[in-house]
């Protein structure tokens, strides 16, 4: 599938009288302006109140131009704030979001690697129904496997710690890592395989030596997919952890969505944007690879 | 001839050599014994538990289709799927439409290509937790768009579909139009730009007017795409739960109701487990309709496509 | 000694059968070229030669030693891919360097390999670049100075010049055979192209179907093609077949074609392998076709024909014009200055001592 951020090499608005051209342009830009500004509305209401007095907000809702500027919601997310019945600020989650997100991805990521590539280039009778199997996991709802994720936690003796959400993200990302990596590397040529196997490489030397020079561009969407992903998750974070154990996306949803009473909305928009900063950084800086593994992972 | 090769040395070869064959299988095995269990014990045993006689401890022993017939029976799971058949066709062609536009206009090479592509995809990178509570706070009569518009003097304004029962699903569908139309709109304009540009080149000569084009000749040439998009999109209609646990709970009272969610509820707050099973059976077996004669029709377009050199 | 030597070797996967019945031998120093056009088996052959691909049954011996099971870096050869397949993210170095590492090879001696090989293949600037910032042609070079550097009993190349453009094709074909002057290593090379297997192989096997059709040296495969899958795959352009029956003229052996328009002489004392009134087919190369003003004295067996001239195709060197002969259309091969002009009707004698008969039931030569 073709890349997007490929250009197309004419201008589709470009023919017609000059005038035609211009007003074609300008509504085109027009267009894009109103859409963005949807898109950004979300995120930008809930910037721009963390920076907002709570008085400021109740009296005037969300949409309105801030009396004055603050930071004390934001110093409150990190240190005070009180959640999930500690009142350390989101920090104690947070660390718990980065102890599964960063072994869950990078676990899943080698073996994904190795499984791609035995599954494009040392294939076996056999082989195209294991990488079928493997695939079905991408398929599966969650909420199959609720229950015997319970069980398996709870005889192993990781209910409510951060080693079962490892295991299950781990588990659960193989089904993605396999599909992405695969699809990458039957576009390796088998020549380049067979050159080196006569050269005397066997098995590791291939891999170490051929194969993964050639898999940055892979690696780098598969980590972006598997981090997001995992520190995007919610339900599982919800399910088999709670207190000081969960995860930043647990440990809010629990905050936001819950009670209408007295409620810290500067202080939420400020730990909600920080929840979301890692993802966003990493799409922001990853964008073109974000986009490549949708489209690969989607479509394939 | 000086036999180089002794009978030991050849040996020692073919062990090397057998152990090469291996090597793959072997360290293919962890994930597929994880497949095997995530995969198919893991369903399973969330079937067994659906026929089982469960409620808030697992009880192994059979107790027949009785789980179903309660399900089918509640209330609930009635608003739970009907809430998703209109969800997921608001929510499908919406954000179908929606991408399509978006893509159609990002194609006509404008300037800072990436930066608008960059805001219509954000959405899809952060947790819901996240923009769940934004809509939540832009919708919410009390502090959204109700009061801006109150506060800028039009105080009769009212905008409340967020706790009107009738019309809080249609919040759900714009939230999640919101989210998954850049997902589309990449997908769409990749398609767009893989299609041979001779053929927009040929249209042109022809004299057919841009609108034209796109509508003869380059949307109907991504066919493909769309029918993989619309897949797509209805798979994540019928897994929804993020998007609605972080924006409505559910509520107002049951309005927003969708299976995913009534599975969670079922077997975490209610203890009715096994219920619960047979809904997620369900969700399965839905996504298996949608799944199944798409991988079919795939399979037998690459088949026709191999025949036809 | 020969330094392979294949055996009854066959090939399927599950019911479909892509090789049967190969038996070939590579004397030492010998250039072997398969040639075939695509599909026929040649590139799966030579996988079997590497040990990429599994033998199904038959044996295959390098320097006399059973290979069928042996891994690929234990048979000691090299290979020359058709896409190079130089390894993207090493340098010209490394990537020559890569087969003695694998192999344990002291790193002083594989300096002095490398340099040897990159002095006789002039490639020695090139030594740092990755194969990314490198032209066609100096890949290619690269692709044989990695096979060069292990100094294995076998060479293998699997279309090592189809994708270059023509002329380089040419350079580098030169430069093969130079190559393998100079080294003088057994060497399999596997082509579609029988011009490049005409120039390069000391003996050449023409494959078609998984078969072995004939395994001879250029010249013997070229005038004398066992049957008529090589007679019109070997040689450009191809030779005329012609329907064609037997008879006799002026008491000698004689075919008589096109359903009595023309009887042609065979040479005297041909045993006729047929009796008369028996159909065969007529095989004629182009150059076999001689302007009656230039027939030599030696050419004592000339055959007549009258032909409408229907295209003159000129290429500077020398001028092929298709002829039509009733039904049939035949090309002759003409000196640019002899060349007839489209429309006229002329004259030309046929060498028919170079003729080839076919059996038109078992297409063989007879």
């Amino acid at each position: 599938m073709a890349d997007a951020t490929l250009v197309r090499d004419f201008d589709p608005l470009a023919t017609g009288s000059a005038a035609r051209r211009v007003r074609s342009k300008a509504l085109v830009y027009a267009l894009l302006t109103l859409f963005a500004a949807f898109y950004l509305l979300p995120i930008g209401i809930v910037l721009l109140n963390s920076f907002r007095e709570l008085p400021d907000i109740a009296r005037t809702g969300f949409f309105a131009v801030p009396e004055t500027l603050t930071l004390q919601p934001w110093r409150e997310a990190l240190t005070s704030f009180c959640l999930a019945g500690a009142c350390e600020g989101i920090r104690p989650f947070y660390l718990n979001s980065i102890l599964m997100a960063v072994p869950a991805t990078i676990i899943s990521t080698a073996f994904g690697l190795l499984n791609g590539y035995i599954l494009s280039m040392w294939r076996f009778r056999g082989s195209e129904w294991v990488f079928g199997f493997v695939t079905l996991g991408v398929f599966l709802p969650a909420q199959m496997t609720l229950l015997p994720w319970a069980y398996v936690l709870g005889n192993a003796g990781l209910t409510n710690t951060i080693w079962g959400l490892i295991l299950i993200h781990t588990v659960q990302g193989l089904a993605f890592t396999t599909l992405f990596c695969r699809n990458y590397f039957v576009n390796i040529p088998d020549d380049l395989i067979k050159a080196a196997r006569i050269d005397g490489a066997g098995f590791w030397r291939i891999f170490r030596k051929i194969v993964l020079p050639l898999s940055p561009p892979i690696v780098i969407v598969t980590v972006i997919w598997q981090f997001t992903g995992i520190w995007n998750d919610f339900l599982y974070g919800v399910v088999f952890s709670s207190g000081d154990r969960q995860p930043i996306t647990s440990a809010l949803i629990a905050l936001t969505a819950g009670a209408t009473s007295v409620r810290h909305h500067n202080v939420e928009a400020a730990a909600t944007i920080l929840a979301a900063i890692p993802p966003l950084l990493i799409y922001l800086f990853g964008g073109k690879y974000f986009v490549r593994g949708l489209t690969q992972g989607a479509v394939k | 001839m000086t036999l180089a090769f002794d009978d030991r040395s050849e040996r020692r070869l073919l062990w090397r050599n057998r152990l090469a064959t291996w090597t793959p299988r072997l360290v293919l095995l962890p994930t597929l014994i994880a497949s095997v269990v995530y995969v198919l014990v893991f369903t399973l045993w969330t079937f067994w538990i659906s026929l089982s006689n469960s409620t808030l401890l697992p009880d192994l022993s059979y107790g027949g289709i009785k789980h179903y017939v309660a399900l089918w029976n509640h209330a609930r799971w009635h608003v739970a799927y009907t809430n998703l058949f209109l969800f997921g066709a608001l929510y499908v062609t919406g954000s179908l439409v929606l991408g399509t536009v978006l893509a159609i206009l990002i194609d006509q090479r404008i300037r800072a290509e990436a930066l608008w592509r960059t805001i219509y995809l954000y959405p899809l990178a952060i947790s819901f937790v996240v923009t769940g509570t934004a809509w939540r706070w832009i919708l919410e009569p009390t502090t959204g768009i109700q009061q801006m518009l109150r506060n800028l003097g039009w105080e009769s304004a009212t905008f409340d579909w967020i706790i009107d029962r009738d019309m809080a699903i249609y919040c759900v569908v714009l939230a999640g139009m919101w989210q998954a139309s850049g997902f589309a709109m990449a997908l769409i304009l990749a398609g767009l730009r893989s299609v041979d540009q001779d053929l927009v080149k040929a249209a042109q000569i022809d004299g057919a007017s841009m609108a034209r084009i796109y509508r003869k000749v380059l949307l109907p040439a991504i066919r493909p795409i769309f029918l993989a998009v619309l897949v797509i999109l209805l798979q994540f209609a019928i897994k929804t739960f993020d998007l609605v646990a972080a924006l409505t709970g559910g509520g107002p009272g049951l309005a927003t109701n969708v299976p995913a969610i009534y599975v969670y509820d079922l077997m975490f707050q209610r203890g009715q487990i096994g219920q619960g099973a047979a809904a997620a059976i369900m969700i399965l077996l839905a996504l298996a309709v949608v799944l199944v004669p798409y991988a079919l029709y795939t399979i037998w377009r690459q088949r026709r496509e191999a025949a036809h050199g | 000694m020969s330094t392979l030597s294949i055996h009854d070797l066959r090939k399927s996967y599950g019911a479909l059968e892509v090789l049967r019945d190969i038996n070939l031998e590579a004397r030492q120093g010998e250039f072997i070229a398969l040639v075939g056009p695509s599909g026929c088996g040649k590139s799966t052959l030579l996988g079997m030669i590497a040990g990429l691909e599994t033998v199904s049954s038959g044996q295959i011996r390098i320097d006399g030693r059973l290979v069928n099971d042996v891994a690929p870096r234990d048979r000691d050869i090299a290979m020359v891919f058709q896409s190079y397949a130089l390894y993207p993210t090493m340098t010209v170095r490394e990537n020559m360097a890569f087969g003695m590492e694998s192999r344990g090879v002291p790193r002083a001696e594989q300096e002095s390999a490398i340099r040897r090989v990159a002095a006789l293949l002039q490639i020695e600037p090139l030594l740092n670049r990755k194969p990314s910032q490198l032209s066609g042609g100096q890949r290619q070079r690269v692709a044989m100075g990695r096979a060069l550097v292990r100094d294995p009993k076998l060479f293998l190349f699997d279309e090592p010049l189809s994708n270059l453009d023509a002329k380089l094709r040419v350079e580098m074909r030169t430069e093969i055979k130079k190559l393998h002057h100079r080294v003088a290593k057994t060497t399999i090379y596997v082509t579609h192209d029988q011009v490049e297997a005409m120039t390069l192989a000391s003996r050449i096997a023409v494959m078609h179907r998984g078969v072995l059709q004939q395994f001879d040296e250029p010249q013997a495969i070229y005038e004398r093609p066992a049957n008529l899958f090589v007679a019109g795959f070997m040689g450009s352009p191809s030779m005329n077949v012609l329907p064609a029956v037997v008879a006799s003229l002026d008491g000698g052996p004689a075919v008589e074609v096109l359903d009595g328009l023309a009887v042609l002489p065979l040479p005297p004392g041909t045993p006729l392998p047929k009796a008369p009134g028996q159909p065969v087919i007529l095989g004629l190369r182009p150059e076999h076709f001689v302007v009656p003003h230039r027939a030599q004295p030696e050419q004592t067996v000339l055959g007549r024909l009258r032909a409408d001239v229907e295209v003159v195709e000129p290429t500077g060197s020398e001028t092929m014009v298709v002829l039509r002969l009733g039904s049939k259309e035949i090309t002759a091969r003409y000196e640019p200055v002899d060349a007839p002009r489209v429309g006229e009707t002329v004259e030309i004698l046929v060498d028919m001592a170079k003729a080839c008969l076919f059996d038109p039931a078992t297409e063989r030569l007879l």
